[in-house]
């Protein structure tokens, strides 16, 4: 396609052909398809966006790594709504991680944002590609309704509704505007306030008990290190010297950053001294972990503008002193 | 059009006209969501006119007719067409529609909006998909202005008009879009106004069974927005204005379809040529380059698949 804004609501129009689709960009390519993410979000369109963050803002530092763009990817289009965002820390996350990413969008109906940064998107190393067979692929789940039955956003039981797709009869209508479960155009508070919530309602388990993390030495941690992508693989050296140095401290490593996993954060925080949060941001995730924490335990920012990674050494000495 | 000619007509999924309508257009239409938004005297409800009269004429199954719409008053179209249907976003609709038509290729894909959406915000979109020669069939209403918003100038206000953001004069040039969509690659190219409505319906009808980029530009009026504040009159004037200054000039040279405040208005058939379309290059491309190797790509039948 022509440009950003082309890609990302092509993708759209072939996922409403029956296709899954998906586009690739970095920081401002991301910038650019901020409205469809948006319109994929309100149409409920399930699709792939990857970002392979740079430093920013602007222009920024092409082929340089940053995580400067999750808050972006929660809250970059106007208007409430939800997304699933996902952060691989390796090629073969990269490869397991969009096949999920995939599922999660059909099973949800959501936009799922891929949030890699330059290291974890130039990175080299071995891939293993199971079989197509072996690999669980959620399929788009097509109303068995036939069309004079069917309403295009009457949710499930799960709030989810089920799809359609061009060309099988079904005449149905789809647009950005707010809309009822006919998929009319509804300016009608009701309608809004009713169809708006089910956006980020339908999400609850991703924030819940299906979010996505890798952890160790959790069960007697006082003091935890919360990173993902490249951050992540920074921080699991300096986790290994503290450890050495006897100090308990744990690893959480975020892969479902959006929605944020809130719950898993909650326990955390009634029984760990200090959350330590590395990121290539100036703080980001970071005010996630502290709404979480709910000043429970002790949050230490470790921000870092970007161009380079943190030294595994400043992670470790802020995890010294948080242990202190 | 009667009811014996509809009886006539043989489309593979048969349209039954209810003996209650009131006008044989409805079955084309989303009868629950009228009324619609249109002003007295807006030109966009004849163009819905020709273009149900179109598919009608047209035979095709409609279920596999989708329409895509952009943003602004001739956006509102695919809200109420009954086919599968398509309301996007501001100066998107074409990128959708080539998603769209490349996932499915079966489908007829007509993209229907105005000409703020179409060549201002989405002008980029408009000129690589003619490059392409992407397989859509583009229905452009061009009422001159940014109608929704309030009239604003846009890229085909003529000069010397006075617009909501040029209440001293617009002195910017027009865009000339049969002469855009000619330079950029459309393999079809015609222009008339909703005086034209026979001319209309026909071309609408022609492109509908065409392969590759086609375009109709269809003359608009908009009294609210434009003739008013130009003392221009209603819209009824403007169906003399189109009446009296419209010369049928099939195969004019694109550069003299320029449009003014009161001048001649040249409308016909300009672009009419056989291009390779997309799906065509893309296909003898790859067999050219991998031989027995490619494969189409698979387009599962129907949801059941």
């Amino acid at each position: 396609m022509e440009d950003e804004l082309a890609s990302s609501i092509a993708i759209q129009g072939a996922v409403w052909g029956g296709a899954k689709a998906f586009t690739v960009t970095s920081g401002p390519g991301f910038s650019l398809m901020m409205e469809h993410i948006g319109y994929a979000a309100m149409t409920e369109t399930p699709c792939v966006f990857v970002n392979v963050q740079r430093g920013g803002p602007s222009t920024g530092l092409p082929t340089l790594p940053a995580q400067a763009d999750m808050m972006q990817a929660k809250w970059g289009s106007h208007g409430d709504y939800g997304v699933i965002a996902l952060c691989p820390n390796s090629p073969q996350e990269c490869f397991d991680l969009t096949v999920t990413g995939f599922n999660l969008a059909e099973e949800f109906r959501v936009p799922v944002m891929m949030m890699l940064d330059e290291c974890v998107g130039h990175m080299t190393e071995k891939v293993v590609i199971p079989e197509a067979e072996k690999i669980e692929i959620t399929p788009r789940r097509f109303t068995k309704l036939p069309p004079e039955e069917f309403r295009l956003f009457q949710p499930r039981a799960d709030k989810v509704p089920d799809m359609v797709r061009a060309g099988d009869g079904y005449r149905f209508h789809v647009t950005g505007l707010t809309h009822d479960e006919r998929g009319y155009p509804s300016m009608n508070v009701d309608t809004q306030d009713r169809s708006i919530r089910r956006l980020q309602e339908k999400l609850a388990p991703m924030a819940d008990g299906r979010a996505l993390c890798d952890t160790e030495h959790l069960e007697d941690a006082e003091v935890v290190v919360v990173s993902y992508g490249i951050t992540s693989r920074v921080a699991q050296r300096a986790l290994q010297l503290a450890r050495e140095q006897g100090i308990r401290a744990g690893k959480f490593r975020i892969i479902s950053a959006w929605p944020f996993p809130e719950q898993r954060f909650r326990e955390l925080a009634g029984r760990v001294k200090a959350f330590v949060v590395p990121e290539l941001n100036l703080g980001q995730m970071v005010l996630e972990v502290e709404r979480a924490a709910q000043g429970r335990a002790a949050v230490i920012p470790l921000s870092h503008a970007g161009g380079g990674v943190h030294q595994p050494a400043t992670i470790l000495k802020a995890i010294v002193e948080a242990a202190r | 059009m009667n009811e014996a000619t509809i009886e006539k007509a043989t489309l593979e999924v048969p349209v039954e006209i209810p003996a209650d309508a009131v006008n044989p257009v409805e079955p084309f239409l989303r009868m629950d969501r009228m009324p619609h938004i249109w002003c007295p005297g807006c030109g966009i409800g004849t163009t819905v006119n020709c273009f149900t009269r179109a598919l009608l004429a047209s035979k095709r199954n409609l279920d596999k007719v989708a329409i895509v719409s952009g943003i602004g008053c001739t956006g509102r179209v695919a809200g109420y067409a009954r086919l599968d249907s398509f309301h996007t976003t501001h100066g998107r609709a074409i990128p959708f529609a080539t998603g769209l038509k490349l996932a499915n290729p079966e489908l007829d894909v007509v993209v229907y909006s105005g000409d703020g959406d179409l060549f201002a915000i989405g002008g980029n979109h408009f000129i690589h998909a003619a490059r392409r020669n992407m397989d859509l069939k583009v229905i452009c209403v061009n009422n001159l202005t940014y109608a929704m918003t309030g009239g604003q100038t846009a890229p085909t206000t003529p000069g010397k008009v006075t617009s909501a953001t040029a209440p001293y004069g617009v002195f910017e040039p027009a865009f000339n879009l049969v002469a855009l969509a000619e330079a950029a690659g459309a393999a079809y190219v015609a222009r008339w106004t909703t005086y034209h409505v026979k001319q209309l319906s026909r071309a609408m009808e022609e492109i509908l069974g065409r392969k590759g980029f086609c375009f109709i530009e269809v003359l608009s009026p908009c009294p609210t927005l434009y003739q008013r504040r130009n003392k221009m009159g209603d819209g009824l004037d403007a169906m003399k204005y189109y009446k009296e200054a419209s010369k049928i000039r099939h195969g004019a040279r694109a550069s003299e379809c320029d449009l003014t405040r009161d001048g001649e208005i040249v409308v016909g058939k300009f672009v009419d040529r056989e291009r390779p379309d997309y799906g065509e290059l893309l296909r003898s491309q790859m067999t050219e380059t991998l031989g027995d190797k490619y494969a189409e790509p698979e387009v599962s039948c129907c949801s059941e698949c």
